[in-house]
Parts: structure tokens; C-alpha cells; sequence
């Protein structure tokens, strides 16, 4: 693996905010290509700003981050990020919204009109190009948004906790889509949740990370095999062990967490 | 919550509506008629309604609309024009939002009446004094309306929009504008009745034509009836624009 340049690659990264807060202290995170990487970490402990430091949308206060070998510096094109809060505009339909990174790169209508349907009938939402977003469900939101990002292609995607506000049966659902759509597509994705059974139901590698600020403690290798169906992978003595392992490296930091927060003056 | 209560009837809350307006203005006529009510001061709706039908008759209610509303129209626009562009400016440029907010602010609190005097000397009693009375009237509000339109902007929106391949023109046009469009239009329907009183006034101080100076004039005649005819035919003019406004908003904002 070492031979291959990885996709991302974060070296002795900090991150402390203008009010004093250090989010992230020297992080280290590689990414290979292709493969699906899971971040996890207690709530607050700076997941989030992990993924907006790769993205291009903020910069670190120590370390480099590097995406395909490449100093970030501004938002790189061929990144995809699906974020935590609801972010598809309001204002356009669902055509619209999932046309609106190919308008941007002013690709021509055909082509547009051919891609925005064939990734509208992908994540089954044919029938609905009309409708604007606050009409749909938080699950049929999330479909749209995943079609808004894949629609153009990006190597990488960045996805923070994006089923989390979902009920179970609709995020199964969407988890299983999700494999179903990386499988075999090359892409890189790094995920956010603070749900092991999610990071590992769907991951390759699972990194846990300290409460705030927040340190890489512990990284596994998730080496059940592919094709994965979500209800039958967590069935797996595979799958019950690693949980048990993660739990345990993961409990002490959301008791640590958990005290400061109820500590706090 | 609001799904639980009862629809309320349309139609009975039209009559009623009627039947207050004619009880008001039946109490009206009958005070004047029974000298309750001073005529000389108060008029009644018979003799306003009157007055009404004799301007028609001499075409000067069309005159006058069409003087009023012209000043009002163009008033508008061009405030309107000034107050978005300079709104999104300032609002997406940091630099210029921190140095011409606090100016504008300051402007703001100039009672903008008291510049009619001003504007009839550098324009005379013509058209463009009374335009530039609406305008200083609209600017404003639509400015703030837009600035603070465009500052309340869902920042994730931001965000996406950037990673999805937006450049800062793009982010203006496809996220900024639109999220302030609510905040632009509800500043119209205001600015409409803002625009009306720049140009009424104007015409108080000074002019040949227009709702403005029929009332003023009527006024200077002793004519009661003809100062309340004068602000029925506003009263009119107003709804009607205000109804066009909303049908537009309702196209424009038709995600909500
Ligand atoms: N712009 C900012 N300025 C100051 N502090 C910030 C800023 N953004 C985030 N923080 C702080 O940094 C810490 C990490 O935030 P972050 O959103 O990355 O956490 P997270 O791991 O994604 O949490 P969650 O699981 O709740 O989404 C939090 O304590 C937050 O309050
Ligand atoms: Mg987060």
C-alpha cells in the first residue's frame, strides 16, 4: 500500500479556532484510493472540522493536509461533500438541485438533462423531479443530495453523519444504496458517524478518535468480505468482536467527553 | 395546532366586513346630515363620493393617477434598483460592508421628509424632484432589507454550494440572491406605500398635477370633501399595487 500515492493524507494536523479551542491536535490520517474510511468519535470531539479541513473550506493551524498528493489550499474540484446539516437549495426542484454542479461547470443541456435523469432513476427518485425540497422526506433529502454530489464524478467523498437524522429502517435502506453505488466505482469516501455498527458495517478501515481535541486512538482494519448486505454483516462473529474492541477504545473517550460537558461551569 | 381549529368562512368574514364599512360610513353620512358631525370639517361620504364623480367627469382623477403614479413608479424602480445592488455588495464584500454600513446607517436616521425642500431647489417643481423624494424614501428600506436578507443566509449553504464548484459570482446569483428574496419582496410591499408618500409630498410642496397637489389644492379651497376624495383615490391606488406585488412574490417564491 505504501507504494501507492494515497488519496488523502494528513500529517501532524492541528486545528485550534480564533476563541481558543483546539479541535484537532497532530493528526495523522492516510487515505489510500478506493478505499471507505470511517471516522469515528464522541460528539463535539471535531469530526466535522476534520472533513472541512480536507475539503478546502477552512485551514489547519498546524500540519499539512494533502489530497492526491496536492497541499489543499481553497476548495479542490473533484471533491464531494455530502454535509451534515440539510444543505440542497431551497429554491431550486430536485432537477435543479441535482443539475446544479453540472450548470456551474457549464456543461452543455443535453448532457445535463441525460446525467440528471439517469442519477435520478439511481437513487429512485423518478416522478419527483419537480418537486422542491421541502415537500420530500428527510430520507428522499438525503437521496437528492447524494445525486447532487455523485452526478459529477468526484474521486473523493467527504460524508458527515449523513443518515444520522434518519429512522432505521430508511438508513439501513440508504446504507445498503450507498455500498451499492461506491462498489466498484473507485471512489474514496471518508465517513463520519458516531455509530460503530454503522463505520463498521460499511468500512474498510475504522479510525477512532479522542474527545476533543480530538487525536487519532486507535485505527482497525474491517476485513469482512464484499459484497456486504447490512442486515446480514452485523450477523457475522466478525463483526460482534471488532464492535467489542472499538466500544471499548471508544467508551472512555465518550465518558471523558460526557464528564467535561456536564462538568462545564 | 392551526390544522385543529375550525376553517373560518370566507363569506362571512367578506359580509362582515361589509356590512362594518357601511355601518361606519351610514354613521358618517347620518352625523353630518344630522349636524352631529362638522361638515366643514368632515365632510360626508355622499358629498366626497360626489367629488369623486366630478373629477372623473373632468378627467382629472385620470390626469392626476397617471402624474402620481408615474413619480411613484419610477421612484420605485430606481430606489429599488440602488437598495438590491448596493444590498448585495455590501452584504458579499466584507471590506465595503465595513466601511459603508455605518454611513448608510447614519443616513438612515435623517428624517427623509425633511429633504423634499431640498430636492424641489435642485430640481425644481418638476417630475424628477418628486422621483427623487420616492427614491430616498424606497432606498432604504429595500437596502437593509437585502443587506440583512443576505447576511442571514444559511452559511452551509455557502459551503455546498463552493464545494460543488460555485465561484463567488456563482454563490451570489445561485445562493445569496435567492435566500434574500423573501427579505427584498416584503421590503417592496412597504416600499410601494413609502414611494407614494415621497411623491404625495413632493406634490404638496409644489406642482400642476397629481393626487398630492388635488388634495393640497382642495385643502387651500376650504374643500373637505376634495382632501378625502383626494385620499380615497390614494387609498385605491395602493391596494391595487400592493395585489400586483403579491402576485409576482407568489411566482418568485413559490419553493416556500
Ligand atoms: N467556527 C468555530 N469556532 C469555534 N469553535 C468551533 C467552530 N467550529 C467548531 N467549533 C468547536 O470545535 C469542536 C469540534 O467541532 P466539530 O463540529 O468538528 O465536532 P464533531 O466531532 O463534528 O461533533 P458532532 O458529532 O456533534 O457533529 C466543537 O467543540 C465546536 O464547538
Ligand atoms: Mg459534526
Amino acid at each position: 500500500m505504501s507504494d501507492v500515492q494515497p488519496a488523502i493524507r494528513l500529517t501532524g494536523v492541528s486545528k485550534q479556532f480564533p476563541g481558543g479551542y483546539t479541535a484537532l491536535e497532530g493528526v495523522d490520517i492516510t487515505v489510500a484510493p478506493g478505499r471507505f474510511v470511517s471516522l469515528v468519535g464522541p460528539s463535539g470531539c471535531g469530526k466535522s472540522t476534520a472533513l472541512s479541513l480536507i475539503a478546502g473550506l477552512d485551514t489547519p493551524t498546524a500540519g499539512t493536509v494533502k489530497v492526491r498528493d496536492r497541499l489543499v489550499n481553497g476548495v479542490a474540484d473533484g471533491v464531494g461533500f455530502l454535509f451534515q446539516r440539510d444543505a440542497l437549495l431551497p429554491w431550486k426542484n430536485v432537477f435543479d438541485n441535482v443539475a446544479f454542479p453540472l450548470v456551474l461547470r457549464k456543461r452543455p443541456a443535453k448532457e445535463i438533462a441525460e446525467r440528471v435523469n439517469e442519477w435520478i432513476a439511481r437513487v429512485n427518485l423518478r416522478g419527483f423531479e419537480n418537486h422542491f425540497p421541502s415537500a420530500l422526506s428527510g430520507g428522499m433529502r438525503k437521496r437528492v443530495a447524494l445525486a447532487q454530489t455523485l452526478v459529477y464524478e468526484p474521486q473523493i467523498i467527504l460524508m458527515d453523519e449523513p443518515f444520522s437524522a434518519l429512522d432505521v429502517q430508511t438508513r439501513d435502506l440508504m446504507e445498503d444504496e450507498l455500498l451499492q453505488l461506491w462498489q466498484g466505482s473507485g471512489m474514496t469516501i471518508v465517513f463520519v458517524t458516531h455509530d460503530l455498527e454503522e463505520a463498521i458495517a460499511l468500512s474498510d478501515e475504522v479510525v477512532v478518535m479522542t474527545a476533543g481535541p480530538a487525536r487519532v486512538k486507535a485505527r482497525y482494519d474491517v476485513t469482512l468480505p464484499r459484497p456486504r448486505v447490512i442486515e446480514q454483516v452485523r450477523l457475522d462473529p466478525r463483526f460482534t468482536e471488532l464492535y467489542r474492541a472499538m466500544w471499548n477504545d471508544l467508551r472512555d473517550e465518550v465518558l471523558e467527553s460526557y464528564a467535561r460537558a456536564t462538568s462545564a461551569p | 395546532m392551526r390544522e385543529q381549529l375550525r376553517p373560518l368562512n370566507r363569506w362571512t368574514i367578506l359580509s362582515t366586513q361589509v356590512v362594518l364599512t357601511i355601518l361606519v360610513l351610514g354613521l358618517w353620512e347620518l352625523g353630518g346630515r344630522a349636524g352631529w358631525i362638522d361638515k366643514l370639517y368632515f365632510s360626508r361620504p355622499s358629498d366626497i363620493g360626489m367629488q369623486v364623480a366630478e373629477w372623473v367627469r373632468l378627467g382629472y382623477v385620470v390626469k392626476d393617477v397617471v402624474t402620481t403614479m408615474s413619480e411613484t413608479l419610477a421612484g420605485l424602480a430606481v430606489g429599488a434598483l440602488v437598495g438590491i445592488v448596493l444590498g448585495i455588495v455590501l452584504a458579499s464584500n466584507r471590506f465595503l460592508g465595513a466601511v459603508f454600513e455605518p454611513l448608510l446607517v447614519l443616513l438612515n436616521s435623517i428624517p427623509r421628509i425633511t429633504l423634499v425642500p431640498l430636492f424641489i431647489l435642485w430640481f425644481g417643481f418638476r417630475f424628477e424632484s418628486k422621483v427623487a423624494s420616492a427614491i430616498a424614501l424606497v432606498l432604504f428600506v429595500v437596502f437593509f432589507a437585502t443587506y440583512a436578507g443576505i447576511k442571514d443566509v444559511d452559511p452551509t449553504l455557502v459551503a455546498s454550494a463552493r464545494v460543488l464548484g460555485a465561484t463567488r459570482a456563482d454563490v451570489v446569483r445561485h445562493v445569496l440572491v435567492p435566500s434574500a428574496l423573501t427579505w427584498i419582496f416584503s421590503s417592496l410591499r412597504s416600499a410601494v406605500g413609502f414611494a407614494l408618500i415621497g411623491a404625495v409630498v413632493a406634490e404638496y410642496f409644489g406642482a400642476n398635477a397629481g393626487v398630492g397637489y388635488r388634495i393640497q389644492y382642495s385643502e387651500a379651497n376650504f374643500n373637505t370633501a376634495g382632501v378625502f376624495a383626494g385620499l380615497a383615490v390614494l387609498m385605491v391606488l395602493v391596494t391595487l399595487v400592493d395585489a400586483f406585488i403579491v402576485r409576482v412574490q407568489r411566482h418568485l417564491i413559490r419553493w416556500k
